[in-house]
């Protein structure tokens, strides 16, 4: 028997899709934009950004007014909290693509301080840790979730030995290059906090799931 | 220590068995609330506990339930005692067609006590303000309960059990009558009063139960099928069927 929330929650669940590939689509870009020096790209990324703010709002105006109807028990109640929580976090997601395409733009035209490796490296991973998150809540996947945080320390990793290098090999040795330098830093910052936003995804998913806070609970998994 | 615990109790109403082999612990100082769909035995379990079943013929009882760690349902116990320490409110408030004061004192009479016209009085007034009636009532103590507000009424049938001294106050339905605020004036009447009963509710209100209760129990067909914090079982069920019940897939 379909009941007349069903119907609500699918919508919710398309509108929350929606928001994902958004975000998704926005790291790309600015990534695309960084690597390919592309201007347009960035541009393109920022004044997207305003569609993602716009289905953030409706996304959580859907989920008050669920509660506020229906008041839902049980996996609903699971499924709308957790809902509000991966809207947000899907949002800051699309924020920090707007930071990267801005950084992108403030570097686009001077010389390249270095060929760009790590960084591709840790998009690379930040694209793949969000898309895996955003899977695990569409297929409620535990497992996949629960891959999503193990992936996070590799991200950690890679970020600290870019910051290493810029730091040592080209701040201390030539403070000329700091300005450039620092560009690249707050982009390896941000590509991380990306994944962070996706580990906060995953643990939301295995609450929805399986309603267990793995949240600052890292013995629980 | 649980206040009432029920071991393996099966209750038959002829031959239709109307509780399956329910195992269950209520504890004192809290309120615990039982739902269920209709006719799933919900009410039957609540009338188990002051053997208020007993009025039905063709009852029959198995199994053992405990108040205060004695079996009620040994030949021996004894009915008056047992109704005086476990009190029920109904789902329509009944009081008697009597005075205000009459009501509450009538438990004190029918128990054989020969309290004074002064520690009536006091029995009176305490119960009354237990149940937050005595500024609203104090002047019109001879007036019929029968006068009263559906509310009112409800709560006066609540101060009569006060009165008695009961231990446990089981409620069934206790404000489907009811409006919403009276309704939220009265749960939060229960709230209070935890302190000093346990508390049993039974209701078809769900938002109710989630509101009030510290423990949920979700019958069906007889089954007690999943007993917890409330919390838990409004955010976590363990079993499916309560989940498809509490979601509105039930049916």
């Amino acid at each position: 028997m379909e009941r007349h929330i069903d119907q609500e929650l699918k919508e919710l669940n398309n509108e929350i899709l929606k928001m994902g590939a958004y975000a998704e689509e926005s790291i790309f870009k600015s990534v695309e934009a960084l690597k390919n020096r592309d201007k347009e790209l960035a541009k393109s990324v920022i004044d997207n950004d305003v569609n993602a703010d716009r289905l953030e709002l409706i996304i959580d105006e859907k989920c008050v007014d669920l509660i506020a109807r229906y008041q839902p028990m049980a996996k609903d109640l699971r499924f709308i909290t957790t809902g509000m929580k991966i809207n947000a976090e899907l949002e800051r997601i699309a924020d920090i693509a707007v930071d990267i395409a801005q950084r992108t733009l403030e570097i686009v035209d001077k010389p390249l301080l270095k060929p760009l490796v790590d960084i591709p490296k840790l998009a690379a991973i930040a694209q793949n840790i969000v898309k895996m998150s955003i899977d695990s809540f569409i297929k409620g996947d535990i497992e996949l979730a629960k891959k999503v945080l193990a992936s996070d320390s590799e991200a950690d990793t890679l970020r600290n030995l870019i910051q290493k290098e810029l730091i040592e090999d080209y701040m201390v040795k030539d403070g000329s290059t700091a300005p450039r330098a620092v560009q690249l830093l707050l982009i390896a910052r941000f590509l991380e906090r990306i994944c962070d936003h996706a580990t906060n995804i995953a643990e939301d998913v295995i609450y929805m799931v399986q309603a267990e806070v793995v949240k600052h609970h890292p013995e629980k998994l | 220590m649980a206040k009432i615990v029920t071991r393996n109790l099966d209750l038959w109403y002829g031959n239709f068995k109307a509780l399956k082999g329910v195992n269950s612990a209520f504890e004192p100082n809290k309120i615990t609330a039982i739902i269920g769909p209709s006719g799933c035995g919900k009410s039957t379990l609540l009338r188990v506990f002051n053997r208020m079943n007993d009025l039905i013929e063709g009852v029959r009882m198995t199994g053992e339930v405990l108040v205060d760690g004695e079996n009620i349902l040994n030949g021996n116990t004894d009915l008056v005692i047992l109704r005086k320490k476990v009190g029920m409110v109904f789902q329509r408030p009944n009081p008697f067609p009597l005075s205000v004061y009459e009501n509450i004192i009538f438990g004190e009479k029918i128990h054989g006590s020969s309290a004074t016209r002064h520690k009536r009085d006091d029995i009176v007034e305490e119960s009354l303000k237990s149940v937050l009636l005595w500024d609203e009532l104090k002047d019109k103590l001879d007036k019929s309960a029968l006068s009263l507000s559906l509310e009112q009424k409800q709560r006066l049938c609540i101060a009569r059990l006060i009165a008695v001294k009961s231990d446990v106050v089981l409620m069934d339905e206790p404000c489907s009558t009811l409006d919403p605020q009276a309704t939220a004036r009265v749960e939060e009447l229960m709230r209070e009063l935890k302190n000093r009963y346990t508390i049993i509710i039974v209701t078809h209100n769900m938002q109710q139960a989630a509101r009030v209760s510290d423990d949920t129990g979700f019958m069906l067909l007889g089954e007690l099928v999943e007993f917890g914090n409330t919390h838990e079982i409004f955010t976590a069920p363990k079993d499916k069927r309560t989940e498809d019940y509490i979601t509105g897939r039930y049916g």
